[in-house]
C-alpha cells in the first residue's frame, strides 16, 4: 500500500501541482479544500486510476467520499483491488 | 427598489421556507434574514458608512450570501473576490477601491497577512470558521464572523434604509485589455433591472430550485442568487462543479428546476455516462459566456429532450444582453438570441450610425441595467459608455461585433479587443503576461488562445527565455500558479527561439494566433 500511496502523490504531484513536491499536501488535506483539481482534473485522475490499477470505478463513485484526499484514495484503491481479485 | 430588499421581501411572504442549501446546511428566508441584519448592525458598529466598500474573499458558503445581503442592508457596496485570487491581486484590488472591511475565512488568513501593513484603508477584518477567534493578521486582531452572527446583543431587524437605488450596490472587477483589472460599478437600479429582466423572461417562479456551481465572485454565479431570493425561489449553491457526479445526484435529490452552465461545464457533463439517470423536475438550462457549440447544443437536446434550454449572451457592463428563446435553438442554434425585456439593442458603424441587417458592426446596448461607469477610471468609462439619445443618458458600446437577421436576432462575430475567453470567463493576456516577464529568464511572452474542446479558448503561453536559464515548462506554469486565479493559468507553454513582430516591433499576435491556431 505503501507504494500506491507514492505512486498515487506523485500523480497528484505531476498533474495538481506542477511538480512542486516542496507542497505541503498531506496524505488527509482534501484536494477540493486546497483548491488543487477541477472537474477536469478529476477525470484524469479517474482515467489514471483505471489504468493504472486495471479496476473500473463507476459513476456513483466519482464522489468526493472517495476521492478528495491522498489517504480516501488509497483506502478507496485498497477495496476495489481486492473486489475485484 | 434596492436589491436587498429581494430578500427581505421574500422572507416577509415566506420567512419558513428553505431559501438556500449549502453542503449539509438548509437555511430559510428567515434564518438568512436575521443573520444578515446582526451582521448588518456590526458592520455599522464598525464604522461602515453608506457607499463604503466591503470585500467579500470567500468560497460559495452560507456566510458569502450572508454577507453580501448585510453589507447592502448597511448601505455599502459588496464586491466578491474570486477564492483563488492571489496576494498582489487581492491588495491591489482591496486598494483600488479602498475596501474597509474584509470577509474571509480561517483557512485564507495566511495569505491576507499583507493586510496588516499593505491596506492602509481596511478598518476591520471578519474571519468565517471554527478557529477564527483569536487570529490575527498584521497587528490586527480578527473579529469572529461565526460569533457575530450569533450575538444576542445585535438586533435581528433590518437597520434602516441608509441609501437609494441609484446609489452603488456592488462592484465586479474585471479583466481589462491593459492587463489592470477594472472594477464594474453597478446600482441598485442595475442590478434589480437585470434581474428582473433575466427572471421574467426565464419565467421564474417561487416554485424554482435552482442549483448553481458558479463562483459568486462570477457575476452569473451572483445573478443566481439575486434571482433566486428576488421570486423567493431556493437556491443550492455547490462550492464548484469538480465532481460532477455529485452535482448530477444533487441535481435529482433537490429535484432542482433550473441549472445555469458555461461550455465548460456541458463539454463534461457530456462526457458522463448519464443514461441511468432521469431529470423529471428540471425545467430549464441556461448558457452564457461564451457560444455552446452547435454539436454540444444538439446532444444536450438529446439527453434532456424535455427542458428549455436558453441561449444566451451578456457582459459584466450590463450583466446580460440576450437571450435565445428556446424554441428556437433547434432552428438559429448559432444565434445568441434577441435583447431581453426593457431593453434596447442595436449595431452601429464605425462613425456610430445604425446598420441594417447583415452587417457586421459594433453592438450598443441602452437600458437602465447600464453600469455606471468602472471605478475611477473615467478614461476607459469614456470608451465604452457614450452619449445615448435622452440628455444626461449613456449607452454601452460592448466591443463585441455582431451581426443581425431580418427577424432581429444576433450572431456573434468577434471582438476588438484580444481578449480571451476560457471557461466561460474573460482572462486578459497582458495580466498572465505581465506574471510570465516577472519570473527570472523570461525574455519575452505572449499569451493567446487557442480552441480547446472543454474550455471553448485554452490559454497558450509562448516565451522566449535568455540563454542557459534553463526554466522548464512546469517552472513557468509554477510560476504562473503562484501568481494567478486558477483560471487564469496557462494550459500550454511553448517555448521559441523568437517571436513574430509588427512592422513596429511588437509582439504580433495575429501571426502568432494564426500559427498557434494552425498547430
Amino acid at each position: 500500500m505503501q507504494n500506491i500511496e507514492q505512486e498515487i502523490r506523485q500523480f497528484v504531484t505531476d498533474n495538481f501541482l506542477f511538480g512542486q513536491a516542496s507542497i505541503r499536501l498531506s496524505n488527509y488535506d482534501s484536494f477540493l479544500d486546497q483548491g488543487i483539481i477541477d472537474s477536469t482534473g478529476v477525470l484524469e485522475l479517474v482515467a489514471f486510476l483505471e489504468e493504472k490499477y486495471q479496476i473500473k470505478i463507476e459513476d456513483n463513485e466519482l464522489t468526493p467520499q472517495y476521492l478528495d484526499s491522498i489517504h480516501k484514495l488509497v483506502k478507496f484503491l485498497e477495496t476495489k483491488v481486492q473486489s475485484s481479485r | 427598489m434596492q436589491v436587498e430588499e429581494f430578500l427581505e421581501q421574500s422572507t416577509r411572504r415566506s420567512p419558513d421556507k428553505t431559501a438556500l442549501v449549502c453542503g449539509n446546511r438548509r437555511l430559510t428566508y428567515l434564518d438568512i434574514e436575521e443573520l444578515s441584519n446582526r451582521l448588518a448592525h456590526a458592520l455599522i458598529a464598525q464604522g461602515v458608512r453608506p457607499g463604503d466598500r466591503v470585500a467579500v474573499y470567500l468560497e460559495n458558503t452560507v456566510e458569502s450570501v450572508v454577507s453580501i445581503f448585510a453589507t447592502l442592508k448597511a448601505g455599502a457596496v459588496f464586491l466578491v473576490v474570486n477564492p483563488t485570487t492571489k496576494t498582489e491581486k487581492l491588495a491591489f484590488i482591496l486598494n483600488d477601491c479602498r475596501v474597509v472591511v474584509l470577509i474571509t475565512d480561517a483557512r485564507r488568513c495566511p495569505d491576507v497577512q499583507f493586510c496588516g501593513t499593505q491596506t492602509p484603508f481596511l478598518k476591520s477584518i471578519f474571519v468565517a470558521g471554527d478557529d477564527a477567534a483569536g487570529q490575527v493578521i498584521g497587528r490586527r486582531s480578527c473579529i469572529s464572523l461565526t460569533n457575530t452572527l450569533h450575538r444576542s446583543d445585535l438586533q435581528s431587524q433590518a437597520p434602516s434604509k441608509r441609501c437609494i437605488d441609484i446609489d452603488l450596490a456592488a462592484l465586479i472587477y474585471t479583466s481589462g485589455s491593459t492587463g489592470r483589472p477594472k472594477g464594474v460599478m453597478l446600482t441598485h437600479l442595475n442590478i434589480v433591472s437585470a434581474a428582473t429582466s433575466i427572471t421574467t423572461y426565464l419565467e421564474n417562479v417561487s416554485d424554482d430550485i435552482i442549483l448553481s456551481v458558479l463562483p459568486l465572485s462570477f457575476d452569473y454565479g451572483l445573478y443566481q442568487l439575486l434571482m433566486a431570493f428576488k421570486v423567493g425561489a431556493r437556491l443550492v449553491l455547490e462550492r464548484s462543479f469538480t465532481y460532477p457526479y455529485a452535482v448530477v445526484e444533487q441535481l435529482i435529490r433537490e429535484k432542482v428546476t433550473g441549472f445555469p452552465v458555461v461550455p465548460t461545464i456541458s463539454a463534461v457533463l457530456l462526457q458522463l455516462d448519464l443514461k441511468n439517470y432521469e431529470f423529471p423536475s428540471l425545467r430549464y438550462i441556461t448558457n452564457t459566456a461564451a457560444a455552446l457549440p452547435t454539436r454540444h447544443i444538439r446532444q444536450i437536446r438529446k439527453l434532456f429532450p424535455h427542458v428549455k434550454l436558453y441561449s444566451m449572451y451578456g457582459l459584466t457592463e450590463c450583466k446580460r444582453v440576450s437571450y435565445l428563446p428556446p424554441d428556437q435553438i433547434d432552428i438559429r442554434p448559432t444565434s445568441v438570441g434577441r435583447g431581453m425585456p426593457n431593453e434596447e439593442v442595436y449595431i452601429v458603424d464605425e462613425e456610430g450610425r445604425r446598420v441594417g441587417p447583415g452587417i457586421i458592426g459594433e453592438l450598443v446596448v441602452r437600458g437602465s441595467h447600464v453600469m455606471k461607469g468602472y471605478w475611477e477610471l473615467p478614461q476607459e468609462t469614456g470608451r465604452v459608455l457614450r452619449p445615448g439619445p435622452l440628455p444626461g443618458e449613456s449607452v454601452l458600446y460592448t466591443g463585441d461585433f455582431f451581426t443581425m437577421d431580418e427577424e432581429g436576432y444576433l450572431y456573434f462575430v468577434g471582438r476588438r479587443d484580444d481578449i480571451i475567453k476560457s471557461g466561460g470567463q474573460k482572462v486578459s493576456p497582458k495580466e498572465i503576461e505581465d506574471i510570465l516577464y516577472s519570473l527570472d529568464g523570461v525574455t519575452e511572452a505572449a499569451v493567446v488562445g487557442v480552441p480547446d474542446p472543454i474550455l471553448g479558448q485554452a490559454i497558450k503561453a509562448v516565451v522566449t527565455v535568455r540563454e542557459g536559464a534553463g526554466l522548464t515548462e512546469q517552472d513557468v506554469l509554477r510560476h504562473c500558479v503562484k501568481h494567478l486565479e486558477d483560471l487564469m493559468v496557462p494550459k500550454f507553454v511553448e517555448f521559441r527561439d523568437s517571436l513574430p513582430k509588427t512592422s513596429s516591433g511588437k509582439i504580433s499576435k495575429q501571426e502568432l494566433g494564426m500559427r498557434v491556431g494552425a498547430a
